[in-house]
């Protein structure tokens, strides 16, 4: 070989090229393969709005399915007034293309917890559909659990506002076995027929309990033994996000005359009987 | 420079791909050199990613692409690599690929991906892949080098498809996640089955892969150490 492959030089070069010949290859792989995971995440972003309405699909069908679901979609300011010009519904534009689906929920809880975005700026997506007759009002949160962000979705029933049809929990890097059990069933499946508020109007959240001692509360749910953290997360996250949706709520249902509270209990009733005691 | 490389069995002849010596670059890791069994390599990633086969399955195909391409690529570099730094430039390239394989998984099979997703990232520190590059292609052609991945990499593949599939069949009662003991036999629906959540957890593919040691050592009496 012509030239010394040890010397100070050589080396020097050849770290350099092979950093930039693998940082080159890297760069045009991820800009050649963005497209395809950007749709994955839209779907997997459909199939939980999808799954908190109960109505579980493949990622494949979940665009079809949202689209037959999604009846409307808004944003609502942190007051809990709608946001101008955010509303769409299924005959003017589609759901999907709305800007409560393209706005990243993530990142504006982050922006917030980082102090780049003020609490009265920050906007809530809100999805409306129809369900087995139920009409509902789906609603994302965003927290921090552990090791990362936890996030969910809870639909609201319509009915009354406050009562939870269905719900879906995730997270992105939560301890498996532990904190990570919040995407299981055996959590999300205890929020069904909770309220989020007492039947006078005020507002409770859903707290999650740490012992499972008070899950007969119509506000609370059991947390995960070993998540305390993460319970804590969900806790913190269902409470400072449910207090804005539940302002917006109150708004759009109209304060129930006699018949309409008879249709509330009887929805309650019908999901969870222990609820009415 | 080669000093450093002496623990592989250096290919000086120009052998035919296929030769016994190349086949046996090929086999000898499945039983008699496994990574996992015999070496005692690439643990880490036995115990987290065999709770479900299909998560084994991709898992040992990644490890599998990173280790050929890997094996081949520092083959060719072999005599370029310049001493001092070849350690740190194995990890570069094994990086690079390890990065490469998360993003196709994300882009293709997004599902797996997010459950696999962090022991991905894990590969770069299995061991197998920095042993093969250090051991094996720093000191031999592309075409052996390509063979020594192929083989160790499917060694791997076998105790992790094998201990997945205990698991996946006692721990979540499917295989592929395809329902295998039928739903009626549980408690639940009023049958007398459980499924064994101890096959959730890590410390069962410890036991699992003990077992296979413990077999494969009583049919394989080369392994077998004289006290």
């Amino acid at each position: 070989m012509a030239f010394d492959k040890n010397s100070n030089s050589f080396t020097f070069i050849f770290a350099i090229v092979l950093v930039c010949v693998v940082g080159t290859a890297l760069a045009v792989a991820f800009l050649a393969l963005k497209p395809a995971y950007d749709e994955n995440v839209r779907r997997e972003k459909m199939q939980n709005i999808l799954a908190a309405m109960n109505v579980k699909v493949a990622r494949d069908d979940a665009p079809a399915k949202f689209t037959e679901y999604i009846s409307g979609s808004l944003l609502v300011d942190a007051k809990g007034g709608v946001v101008d010009g955010s509303a769409r519904d299924k005959a003017s534009n589609k759901a999907e293309a709305s800007p409560a689906f393209s706005m990243d929920v993530l990142k504006q809880y982050k922006d917030w917890r980082a102090g780049v975005v003020e609490a009265e700026a920050m906007q809530y997506p809100v999805y409306q559909a129809t369900v087995e007759g139920h009409d509902l009002m789906v609603v994302p949160m965003m927290g921090t659990g552990l090791w990362g962000p936890v996030w969910g979705y809870l639909a609201i029933d319509k009915a009354d506002g406050r009562t939870i049809y269905g719900s879906t929990f995730d997270h992105k890097g939560e301890t498996p076995g532990l904190g990570a059990e919040i995407s299981t069933p055996i959590f999300i499946d205890q929020f069904v027929g909770k309220t989020i508020t007492e039947e006078d109007g005020t507002y409770t959240g859903i707290k999650v309990y740490k012992g499972g001692s008070m899950t007969t509360d119509p506000h609370g749910v059991d947390g995960i033994s070993g998540g305390t953290i993460t319970s804590q997360g969900v806790d913190e996250m269902l409470m400072r996000t449910l207090a804005i949706y539940d302002v917006y709520f109150k708004l759009v249902v109209p304060k129930a005359p006699e018949p309409m509270v008879n249709v509330s209990l009887s929805d309650t009733m019908a999901v969870d009987p222990p609820e009415i005691q | 420079m080669s000093t450093e490389t002496t623990a592989a069995p250096v290919i000086t002849r120009t052998d035919g791909l296929f030769s016994k010596k190349n086949r046996k670059l090929l086999t000898d890791p499945l039983n008699d050199n496994n990574p996992i069994t015999v070496q005692v390599l690439g643990i880490c990633s036995a115990l987290a990613i065999t709770v479900k086969m299909s998560n084994a399955l991709v898992m040992s195909i990644s490890v599998l692409a990173v280790v050929v391409l890997g094996n081949m690529i520092i083959s060719a570099l072999r005599n370029v690599i310049p001493g001092r730094i070849r350690i740190i430039a194995q990890l570069v390239i094994a990086a690079g690929l390890v990065t490469l394989v998360d993003i196709v998984l994300k882009a293709y099979v997004y599902d797996v991906a997010k459950q696999v997703g962090v022991y991905v990232g894990l590969i770069i520190t299995n061991c197998i892949i920095m042993g093969r590059f250090e051991a094996f292609a720093m000191g031999n052609k592309v075409g052996p080098s390509a063979l020594d991945g192929l083989g160790n990499s499917l060694g791997y593949a076998w105790i992790l498809v094998v201990v997945a599939f205990v698991r996946e069949l006692f721990g979540s009662g499917s295989l592929m996640g395809f329902r295998v003991i039928p739903e009626s036999w549980y408690e639940i629906n009023g049958g007398m089955y459980f499924n064994n959540n101890m096959m959730i957890l890590p410390p069962m593919a410890l036991v699992i892969v003990g077992i296979i040691i413990w077999i494969q050592r009583s049919r394989n009496t080369k392994l077998i150490e004289q006290s």
